[in-house]
């Protein structure tokens, strides 16, 4: 356990584990009456055959995944799903010159760390901020540290680090001289939404990984539905991570609570 | 000819009873009803039945066998052709095809085959008990049966066609199929009996495709029949491996270089939803039909032991007038909404099988013909509250010969509703063709391939809706039989 509610699981799948890239998902499904869960890739080791992901406790789902012990089995482990991270595919050069900023919420810091390790062993400039409600609920920070030029961790609380929202953070190291050319944000919808905001206005280019309900995570069913620039989208084959200028937060958040009396009714009957 | 005896009717769920769970609607015929029912045969010698069936079962040699009371030996004949027999005599489109062409039915009823077949599927399953079957179980069948046709049920089963015993291919062949659905699983059986080494590899938990994702309980049951007869499949020898999504988790290039796949099958079918690209499609409550039947097929919402939400809401509205349609509808009323089917033409155009429209109607699905949405309306916290539509009328017939829907003007009105799922039918998946070398896609998404099933790309194969787009197990199944065939011939040539 990361923090009282985030667990961090390191799973055998050999396959996935050859094939993932940063910003790739997976989905688990914990047992056979449990759900389809889309979980960010948080890491994988091909020689070991490993991926692992990072998965907080929501409703009954999340329960059931996070129960499992050391040494034994999700129902079903698929994946990778979802495309690379943008500037994975983007040629050697395109990334000259570039100073990349990643702002991490909760438990999108996970996600956060392959990525940022991806461009820091290839010698691209990325300073990192990882945001939290209180010094307890970061995560990641010890993995982060050296994957990355500069750690700055912030919390709502100002028990540890900036005293404020990770956006507020930016701000700060933009109008004290730091120079940052791209941008990724992975969190929460709302912050995504206001990282979008205060990077439009700053004038950096952001890309965002969209955390959508999803069934199957191949292009099926659509639940993973958002408008990107004025066009629907599914994030599952389409994303997940897409330019956060184009994307409508305020129908992507409403989309998010679909099944929200659902859920409550569930996670009342199955976690106590 | 004048009929003797009437179509045997068969038993069903009371509509008011099944309106309101997910048991299997149709009971099927028993050993009595099944005997009179198969009497009605008149054996022709020119079958017309059989040349309109996609994979060519030999009805009137099955049927002929049900009247023998050979049960056994009439499951021994359809498996030559199918081995889906208990799915298919469930969810095929008889209507259009056995018995649209069968003689009795040019003045009275034809034969119920599609009852026959599902009935002589299931006395198997009986007969069997609960026990896995095993490939030595297969060859011992007839003997089981006892009787003189032991010999021929032998043979009967041991071979896809009806050619002399095939040499075991040493070392075996590997065949790759993608997609466990039915052109896939048709596809893996012949390979299998003819000796090659199948792998199917399935992207999403369980296997069946569109038979255990698409098709309901109440019409397709999962456990009891479905699992068994794909059961059967992995008793010839295949292997099926879930949670492999080609494209992405592997590809076909690696399937094929690293390996030692010889020959692909592809048959991923027709996966992607349709949008009607209206106004407040994103809304909260408006599904696709893909999404609203897989959460409660594969996932099993309707069952209080699962966690899967499903929302259908207390009023609910179909758009769409196929199977898909029909099943969602019906999925909609037993999981409590008050339910509509939106269609843009006229009853006698719904593509839908005529069954299924009349089992929807008996159960108290509502339709509204000649209708078409043209916005969904939300309330302030953006959930549907309404689908406005515009009255169509019939124009002139378009190129295919269908007269084409054309609005009223001025006919806009709204029908309250809490949900809308869209059953607009669905599109091949882009992944295979955009991370395989060598494939092509046409402008609808489907592969290029030819009546064999052979693609762009020497090695890979293709058939059911991964090339057609969407349409019936039945054709996917011969599809997949006669790519099953090309792939034979060039691996025998290789």
């Amino acid at each position: 356990m990361l923090t009282p509610n985030i667990c961090k699981m390191v799973v055998s799948a050999p396959r996935i584990a050859k094939a993932a890239q940063p910003g790739q998902f997976l989905i688990v499904l914990s047992d056979e009456e449990g759900e389809r869960i889309p979980l960010t890739i948080s890491d994988y080791d091909r020689d070991l055959g490993t991926v692992t992901i990072v998965t907080q406790l929501v409703g009954a789902s999340s329960a059931a995944i996070i129960s499992k012990e050391e040494g034994e089995f999700f129902r079903d482990v698929v994946g990778p799903l979802g495309n690379p991270s943008t500037f994975i595919s983007e040629g050697e050069e395109a990334h000259a010159g570039r100073r990349y900023i990643f702002i991490a919420g909760g438990l999108g810091t996970a996600p956060v760390y392959p990525q940022a390790k991806w461009l820091h062993d290839k010698g691209i400039p990325v300073d990192v901020i990882i945001g939290a409600r209180t010094k307890d609920l970061l995560i990641y920070t010890e993995e982060l540290s050296s994957a990355c030029d500069n750690l700055y961790l912030c919390t709502d609380d100002g028990s540890v680090g900036f005293h404020g929202v990770g956006t507020a953070c930016l701000e700060k190291l933009v109008s004290d001289g730091k120079v940052y050319t791209n941008a990724v944000a992975i969190g929460p919808m709302i912050m995504m939404k206001f990282a979008t905001l205060t990077c439009k206005k700053l004038g950096i280019p952001i890309d965002v990984s969209l955390n959508m309900l999803m069934v199957d995570g191949t292009g099926m069913c659509g639940a993973c539905r958002v408008t990107v620039a004025g066009k629907t989208r599914f994030a599952c084959v389409d994303g997940p991570e897409f330019n956060g200028y184009d994307v409508d937060f305020d129908e992507a958040m409403r989309r998010l609570g679909q099944y929200k009396t659902e859920e409550a009714e569930e996670k009342a009957k199955y976690v106590k | 000819m004048a009929e003797r005896i009437p179509r045997v009717p068969v038993r069903e769920q009371d509509p008011k009873v099944r309106a309101h769970n997910f048991e299997e609607v149709c009971y099927g015929y028993d050993l009595q009803e099944a005997l009179r029912e198969a009497s009605r045969c008149l054996h022709c010698k020119n079958p017309r039945c059989v040349a309109a069936c996609p994979v060519s079962i030999k009805i009137p040699e099955f049927i002929a066998k049900v009247k023998e009371g050979d049960i056994t030996g009439a499951a021994a004949i359809i498996a030559e052709d199918s081995s889906l027999p208990a799915v298919c005599g469930r969810v095929c489109p008889q209507e259009t095809q056995c018995e649209g062409s069968c003689i009795l039915g040019v003045k009275g009823e034809p034969v119920a085959i599609g009852k026959l077949e599902r009935f002589v599927a299931d006395h198997t399953f009986t007969t069997e008990g609960d026990e896995t079957i095993s490939p030595e179980r297969h060859a011992t069948r007839g003997t089981e049966a006892g009787g003189p046709e032991r010999n021929e049920v032998k043979q009967a089963v041991g071979a896809a066609e009806p050619t002399p015993e095939r040499e075991i291919l040493s070392p075996r062949k590997k065949v790759a199929i993608i997609g466990s659905g039915p052109a896939g699983l048709a596809c893996a059986s012949d390979l299998a009996k003819w000796g090659y080494e199948v792998t199917i590899f399935e992207a999403l938990h369980k296997a069946g495709g569109v038979l255990e994702y698409g098709i309901p309980e109440f019409r397709l049951p999962k456990e009891k029949v479905l699992k068994r007869e794909i059961d059967e499949v992995k008793a010839l020898g295949v292997k099926i491996e879930t949670d492999v999504i080609i494209g992405r988790t592997v590809t076909i290039d690696s399937l094929m270089d690293d390996e030692g796949f010889e020959a692909v099958f592809v048959g991923t079918g027709a996966g992607l939803p349709k949008f009607m690209g209206i106004p407040g499609e994103n809304l909260n409550g408006v599904f696709s039909a893909n999404e609203f039947l897989t959460r409660n097929n594969l996932m099993k919402a309707f069952r209080p032991d699962y966690l899967t939400p499903i929302h259908a809401g207390a009023r609910c509205c179909v758009v769409g007038g196929g199977n898909v349609a029909m099943d969602a509808a019906r999925t909609a009323l037993r999981l409590g909404a008050d339910t509509s089917i939106i269609y843009r033409r006229t009853e006698v155009e719904l593509p839908a099988r005529k069954e299924e429209v009349h089992h929807a109607k008996e159960e108290g699905v509502d339709f509204q013909m000649l209708t078409n949405p043209v916005e969904i309306l939300g309330d302030e916290k953006g959930w549907v509250k309404a689908l406005r539509c515009i009255r169509m009328e019939l124009g002139e017939p378009d190129e295919s010969g269908r007269r084409s829907p054309v609005p009223i003007p001025g006919s806009e009105f709204e029908i309250p509703t809490e949900t809308v799922i869209m059953a607009l039918g669905t599109a091949p998946n882009p992944l295979i063709v955009k991370t395989t070398s060598g494939l092509e896609a046409t402008r609808r998404g489907g592969l290029v391939a030819d009546e064999e099933g052979r693609t762009t790309r020497p090695g890979i194969f293709a058939g059911g809706d991964a090339v057609t787009g969407a349409a019936t197990v039945i054709l996917a199944m011969g599809a997949g039989r006669k790519a099953a065939k090309a792939i034979d011939e060039y691996l025998k040539t290789r």
